[in-house]
């Protein structure tokens, strides 16, 4: 069933945005997430939504009037990209500590400078210890899935999180694609109404949000926000599995594709997944056993599951599109070799930095890696972990 | 993915490429199949070279990366033969279609040797006597069709009245023009 469609990534972030209908959208327009606040806006000057537009003066701002409407009892929403996320930065810290559910649209982009549009993951990873929960995203349909689900497990009461949906700016932001809408009905019905426990409308509860919080208290609120985002693990599962009932299509902390008889597999988030499995079934067919592991629920991070995932490998490459310029490796390669340290597992494991500033990751590039791979595999050790894909001046 | 058709557009900016692009999108989706139709973005401005590109299959696309090689090639203006290489990548089994008044030989020579079949078909003609205004991007679209044969003629140009009626809602005396730009490109398309 479903509604047969084809829209851009942005196109089908707006339409979800649409179809949940919140109280309050605030946003400042950014290349490559613009697209989002224009169609929204839109639905709000045609009638087609009931929301509060908040045609805010600043990022700052918008994430501000979020926290504002969400803590006075709102359903809350905005979008944007790198350097607008910088600018929340302040704001994006206390959306996540005062326990505020707000659901934003991330359309990947590199944090300046110097000034690119295109897409990395550097915003994202920027602040992927400030509290938010994030689901990536391989194209238009998983964005508007993610969007879909999100309130239900940011709102979760267990959780009380913000959650941060991300996909690639451009690669699938502005590219139109085939998508399967869920019926408007059917998204109000699963989105369900927000009925929030505590918030300052509340007559009958008057109550302070965000006061002064030192030695006494602050270290105990942020354990409970860590909890929280335990927590949300499960939470995210089981909204998942309702969303599996209305559409039939399944998702969890991140997709396998030909993962359970690989000897050698990728792990990477967003588009480049699509490209990896179409260079995926281009070697199966040559007999090269190579596997994929896409994170789609990358804060929360699911390191057990994914290191139990990847165990059986004789090589693992993790593809980071977000250089962590620290002299170790990226952000998720970190992450997933931790994993499997924890879970005593000795997988040679390789990282991979690519697709920096909107630099474009082609079948070719992925074939290089499981070469690599290949090779790893036999010799069973890799000299040099932190590696770069795509780059010029690189042996 | 053997049924995959991955086609290159070059234009300049403010011709329409893209919205060729989408426009071809929108008609493959409109027969069922699997389609992308993306820019690639640059510093965007009137004139500059820009690209554009389309996959269309019967199955869904993973990949999400631009075009390298592809089957076929459109170009909106000739004057960028001199400048950016069109042929770069393009399959021999592929077609390369070109908006030029020159003659086949000067087109040839152009090309780097391209192997292929070369197209050409005169979309400023077209565009003035259809619409009084130059929008090549219109015969463009009509000649990729024609030469990759995604659809027959009839249904491309009912689909076409479909989008039109809905694209141009609010000045529907365009309709006509654009209906006949398309129907003059589909006769005119000519083999080099």
């Amino acid at each position: 069933m479903g509604i047969r469609e084809r829209l851009s990534g942005n196109e089908a972030s707006a339409t979800a945005m649409k179809q949940i209908n919140p109280d309050v959208v605030a946003a400042f327009p950014i290349t490559p997430s613009t697209e989002i606040p224009q169609y929204f806006s839109t639905f709000v000057s045609n009638g087609t939504v009931d929301t509060e537009f908040v045609a805010v003066e600043s990022e700052h701002s918008a994430m501000s009037a979020c926290i504002g409407a969400e803590a006075a009892g709102a359903r809350a929403m905005t979008a944007t990209s790198a350097n607008g996320l910088s600018l929340m930065w302040e704001m994006i810290y206390i959306a996540s500590s005062l326990r505020l559910p707000i659901v934003m649209s991330l359309v990947n982009r590199a944090v300046s400078g110097p000034l690119n549009i295109h897409n990395d993951h550097s915003d994202a990873m920027g602040v992927r210890d400030s509290g938010w929960i994030q689901l990536f995203s391989e194209n238009n349909q998983e964005a508007y899935d993610n969007l879909i689900m999100a309130h239900r497990i940011a709102e979760n009461k267990d959780v009380l999180l913000p959650l941060m949906v991300c996909q690639d700016g451009f690669i699938t932001s502005h590219s139109i694609e085939n998508i399967e809408l869920i019926e408007d009905e059917k998204v109000k019905e699963f989105v369900g109404k927000y009925k929030p426990e505590h918030y300052l409308l509340n007559d009958k509860e008057p109550m302070a949000i965000g006061p002064l919080d030192l030695q006494a208290y602050l270290f105990e609120h942020k354990k409970q926000q860590a909890e929280a985002m335990r927590n949300a693990k499960k939470v995210i599962l089981d909204v998942a599995k309702d969303f599996e009932k209305m559409t039939g299509r399944k998702y969890g902390f991140f997709e396998e594709y030909k993962l359970d008889d690989a000897e050698i597999a990728i792990v990477c988030m967003n588009s480049t997944a699509g490209t990896t499995k179409y260079t995926i079934d281009k070697l199966r067919e040559k007999g090269i056993k190579a596997g994929l592991l896409k994170v789609r629920v990358y804060r929360p991070f699911p390191a057990e599951e994914i290191a139990e995932s990847l165990k059986h490998l004789k090589a693992v490459a993790v593809l980071d599109k977000a250089d962590s310029l620290n002299a170790i490796g990226g952000a998720l390669y970190e992450d997933v070799v931790s994993g499997l340290y924890q879970a005593k597992a000795t997988v040679p494991t390789v990282n991979y930095v690519y697709g920096i500033g909107g630099r474009d990751t082609k079948s070719d590039d992925i074939e290089k890696v499981f070469n690599d791979l290949a090779q790893i595999a036999k010799e069973g050790k890799v000299e040099n972990p932190y590696r770069y894909l795509g780059v010029r001046g690189d042996k | 993915m053997s049924n995959l058709i991955e086609i290159r557009w070059h234009g300049r900016g403010g011709q329409g490429a893209k919205t060729a692009s989408l426009l071809l999108a929108d008609a493959a989706f409109n027969t069922g199949k699997y389609i992308q139709g993306f820019p690639e973005y640059g510093p965007e401005r009137m004139g500059a070279p820009i690209t554009a590109y389309n996959r269309i299959s019967d199955e869904p696309i993973t990949i999400h990366s631009n075009i390298y090689e592809p089957d076929y090639v459109v170009v909106v203006d000739d004057t960028l033969l001199e400048t950016v290489n069109v042929t770069s990548g393009l399959k021999e089994t592929g077609a390369i279609i070109i908006n030029s008044t020159k003659d086949g030989d000067e087109l040839k020579k152009l090309l780097n040797g391209y192997k292929g079949d070369i197209y050409k078909i005169d979309a400023r003609k077209i565009s003035m006597e259809a619409l009084g205004k130059y929008f090549p991007n219109t015969p463009m679209l009509a000649s990729i069709v024609k030469v990759s044969k995604i659809m027959s003629d009839e249904d491309f140009l009912a689909d076409m009245m479909g989008s039109f009626k809905h694209k141009f809602a609010k000045k529907p005396e365009v309709i006509d023009g654009n209906m006949k730009a398309l129907e003059l490109a589909l006769n005119q398309i000519e083999k080099i």
